[in-house]
């Protein structure tokens, strides 16, 4: 907004509300979590006030590397998964007429409005032994046998990626519908067949954008909790149902809030780049 | 070419709706246990969802903390982009990165944040607890949806009414405030439904004592299969669905999504 | 590279028709184009100009009709197999490679080895007068220079045709006069056939052997850029070309168009007797004249306007006509009268265009 005013004493409090409710309600939080991280565990699932730096020393654990390093690998597969999936999905879309084009982007869209729970669920009735995928084949003679392929890592690679799906196709459409045609065109016209084209002018005029769009994937599923623990064995777990379960079911509560810690640490860096990336694409046009 | 485009796009469809066929399927399947192929055609679980009390109340407890919780997140989310946005306040910058970094972080980190916060002020297991947990973490949509209509608001149109002898109270109220309720709905509606969605946050928050809908969901799953729970499931994606369905109907959703509105007008 | 070729580049257009929904595009085209020569689509926007290049190209598939080149039939060959190379009108160069990637992007697709490929790089920078500019990035070139650059990538596999869609539209008037000269050179020096997309009638007329007036999808009138110009077939090619007096008037004995009760003389166009006539008669024809007189091809009125450029002498004369007379003329032509005063327009028979509706 052009010629903005300065603020006025009424101004600054009604941003008070807004402020003081973020203050309270997460920031005295998050600060709190910080400082529980350093506290002492007591038996019985609580903890006492203090300064040690025992939870922090079990990150170095071999537990918690073996998840942390669990959960970044799964999260970079979905995200490489989705994106591989996702970016010419978009870019077909981008070039459809109105109609099928609008229909499409209602249908992924609305798929945000689903719950992880049900989604997790799906998944596992679609992979299960009792009605899904392997029955059917079973059911058209091409399977001697119903398998499960849930609880297991391909299980929740799949619902991994299907949640993060229209989340990614929401950081590449603004861009990817912003492509001027020409320039494939172009590329045409000198001789370059529709796939070459794609390979050789598309993706790498994309490519911040597509990076862009990896690192936000990887982020949204290293914090997913319901699908690794709906989909996943305790060796499939992500970090955010370790962190989880360690503040509820084991009530180790300072452990918990020092790998918070880290996730947050690592997530905020990660977000950190999406947002340089995207100040360097903004700025170049 | 055409070709493949059309094949992948039935392959995505295919992908996202699939897992959701497979469970409506499953519901009206009469059988208590699952199978396929379904034996008949049985509508007795979604029956079941009323007469369970749990179900009934799980559902009535989440509506009310998505209500009252997005309601919470539009209200923070209003007065703060509004007066970021009309004011040259400083820290500026700061004070929008803090209203966007509770929906930057992993769930987890909020959840377990305001676990040990209402432990610490002894205000353990309450609904209330749930709602304002919500408000805060959801409230970077709206902030986001009220930020991006200030920016597109004609600022000639509040300059206006001040030429014609409107307070800058008045003209928030009769000018401003009218043009920004489209966001304020968009805001609401996308809280609302994530909201009804959302597990972490409100199992380490109060997941003994308060049990919603996703919570229950969850809890069910692992004590064994009923059809209830597709039943369920089928119930609440045509609720969220709704919902959404109503926000894009409200809202331009292509432009909203970033488009350039010139390259949709080529597009025929 | 050869700087004159055998003529190729032959194009005949068949039957041509594009719907794009319910929007027709190209409403029945049938051009047959010569090698080796600049030729102008000229008309408003809408007119369907940019599709019928469109669908030479190949980036638009008709929906009836077909199109030859050389006397092949290309209609069903997808743009990256028929051999044209074409300037868009946003240029569309690529940003993530430089001037010479841009320029080399075709001939790699080929094959070329990489110091033939160098080479003909340059050479080609070398032809638009870039030389030595391989290694700049896109953003850093002015917009003349980008266009050159698109130039250079569209010629760079000496393509059977050359299609510029609007080229120059993005650049303001001095680049742009300067760029429809060294373009027209260039098509001369390499005796390429040319097609040029444009809405500038003066650009047409400055740059092409032949002007191709479109309008609605449909061709109104083909021919020599001067000779549209002075015997237009049409009231919309006579206003498009620059600008034009129409009188309406009927056809009466002995050739002669009756308008306002006045006799107009005809240089060899003799309409059939009682038929509504219009005639067009370009302002830099017409002659002013003062005081009133009431020979054949005049026209008595008075004037409403003066305007003195300088170089250029108009003068705008009501003569009882549904728009005014424009009678313009160099300074030596300049005939003292001002505001309000009586005079009479001259219209030499041989001026008098009768042209369609």
């Amino acid at each position: 907004m052009s010629g903005r005013r300065r603020p006025s004493v009424r101004s600054y409090l009604v941003l008070a509300f807004p402020v003081g409710m973020l203050a309270i309600f997460f920031l005295t939080p998050f600060l709190m979590m910080v400082a529980a991280s350093f506290y002492r565990r007591i038996s019985g699932g609580f903890y006492e006030p203090g300064f040690e730096l025992a939870s922090y020393t079990r990150l170095f654990s071999g537990l918690f590397v073996e998840r942390a390093l669990f959960s970044i690998w799964v999260s970079l597969v979905a995200a490489a998964a989705c994106v591989t999936l996702a970016f010419p999905f978009t870019y077909f879309l981008t070039q459809m007429r109105r109609r099928p084009h609008v229909v499409l982007l209602v249908l992924v869209m609305s798929a945000l409005s689903l719950s992880e729970v049900i989604v997790g669920f799906s998944w596992s009735v679609v992979l299960g032994r009792a009605a899904g995928i392997s029955n059917i084949l079973v059911w058209l003679g091409l399977m001697g046998e119903a398998q499960p392929y849930q609880p297991g890592f391909i299980a929740v690679l799949l619902g991994l990626s299907y949640i993060a799906f229209p989340y990614c196709i929401l950081t590449l459409y603004p861009q990817l519908s912003r492509l001027d045609r020409e320039v494939s065109e172009a590329a045409q016209t000198l001789g370059a067949s529709p796939w070459r084209t794609f390979r050789t002018v598309v993706i790498p005029i994309m490519r911040p954008t597509i990076m862009a769009a990896f690192l936000l994937v990887f982020v949204f599923t290293l914090g997913s909790y319901l699908i690794a623990a709906i989909l996943g064995r305790p060796e499939h777990w992500t970090l955010s149902v370790f962190i989880s379960d360690q503040a509820s079911f084991n009530a180790n509560v300072p452990f918990a809030s020092a790998m918070a810690m880290v996730l947050t640490v690592l997530s905020l860096g990660l977000v950190g780049m999406v947002l340089l990336i995207e100040s360097k694409t903004r700025r170049a046009e | 070419m055409r070709a493949l485009r059309v094949v992948l796009a039935v392959l995505v469809v295919m992908f996202l709706v699939a897992p959701l066929l497979v469970v409506a399927i499953v519901s009206i399947n009469p059988s208590r246990y699952m199978d396929f192929p379904p034996g008949g055609f049985s509508l007795h679980w979604y029956g079941q969802i009323w007469a369970d009390t749990g179900w009934r109340s799980a559902i009535e407890r989440s509506l009310i903390i998505a209500t009252a919780g997005a309601a919470l997140a539009v209200a923070i989310a209003l007065p703060m982009a509004y007066v970021l946005r009309a004011y040259r306040v400083r820290l500026t910058p700061l004070l929008y990165g803090l209203g966007i970094l509770p929906f930057m972080l992993p769930p987890v980190i909020s959840a377990l944040g305001a676990q040990v916060f209402w432990n610490g002020v002894n205000h353990i297991g309450r609904i209330e607890n749930v709602i304002v947990a919500h408000g805060i973490f959801f409230s970077t949509l709206p902030l986001i949806t009220i930020s991006l209509a200030m920016d597109t608001l004609d600022p000639a149109l509040p300059e206006a009414a001040q030429t014609m002898g409107a307070n800058p109270r008045k003209t928030f109220r009769t000018v401003t405030f009218p043009l920004l309720v489209p966001s304020m709905i968009t805001g609401y509606a996308a809280a609302f439904v994530l909201s009804l969605n959302e597990y972490i946050i409100a199992f380490l928050v109060a997941g003994f004592s308060v049990e919603t809908l996703p919570i229950k969901i969850f809890n069910s799953l692992r004590y064994g299969f009923t059809p209830t729970i597709a039943a369920v499931t089928v119930v609440f994606i045509g609720l969220a669905t709704s919902v959404f369905s109503l926000f894009a109907l409200f809202g331009n959703l292509l432009r909203f999504l970033g488009a350039d509105p010139a390259v949709l007008e080529r597009q025929r | 590279m050869s700087e004159r070729r055998e003529a190729r580049g032959a194009l005949r257009l068949q039957g041509l028709v594009k719907l794009f929904g319910e929007v027709t595009a190209v409403a029945g085209v049938d051009l047959e184009l010569p090698p080796g020569k600049l030729i102008s689509f000229l008309g408003p926007s809408g007119c369907g100009k940019t599709t019928l290049l469109r669908l030479i190209a190949g980036l638009e598939q008709p929906t009836e009709g077909r199109v030859f080149l050389d006397g092949r039939d290309i209609t069903d060959l997808p743009p990256h197999a028929r051999d044209v190379g074409m300037v868009f009108q946003t240029l569309a160069l690529f940003p993530h490679l430089n001037v010479a990637g841009n320029v080399a992007y075709g001939l790699r697709i080929r094959g070329a080895d990489r110091s033939a490929m160098n080479r003909r790089v340059e050479e080609l920078l070398g032809l638009v007068d870039l030389p030595g500019l391989g290694s700049r990035r896109i953003m850093q070139l002015s917009g003349g220079q980008r266009q050159r650059v698109a130039t250079a990538r569209a010629l760079a596999l000496e393509p059977r045709l050359f299609l510029l869609d609007e080229p120059l539209s993005a650049l303001d008037a001095n680049l742009r006069e300067q760029l429809q000269v060294e373009l027209r050179l260039l098509q001369q020096k390499l005796g390429i056939t040319t097609i040029m997309v444009t809405h500038d009638q003066r650009e047409a007329m400055t740059m092409s052997d032949l002007v191709v007036v479109m309008r609605d999808g449909r061709i109104e009138q083909t021919g020599e850029a001067l000779e549209v110009y002075r015997r237009p077939a049409t009231a919309f090619v006579a206003k498009f070309m620059g600008s034009t007096n129409l009188l309406e008037g009927t056809a009466a004995r002995g050739g002669r168009v009756m308008v306002r009760d006045r006799p107009f003389a005809l240089d060899g166009q003799a309409p059939s007797e009682g038929e509504r006539v219009l005639l067009s008669v370009r302002p830099e024809d017409a002659h002013l004249e003062a005081g009133v007189a009431s020979d054949e091809n005049s026209l008595p009125g008075t004037v409403v306007f003066v305007r003195d450029l300088g170089e250029l002498f108009e003068c705008y004369v009501d003569c009882g006509l549904e728009d005014h007379v424009v009678v313009a003329g160099s300074p030596r032509e300049r005939v003292p009268v001002s505001q309000g005063d009586a005079v009479t327009v001259r219209f030499p028979p041989e001026a008098c265009v009768v042209v369609r509706e």
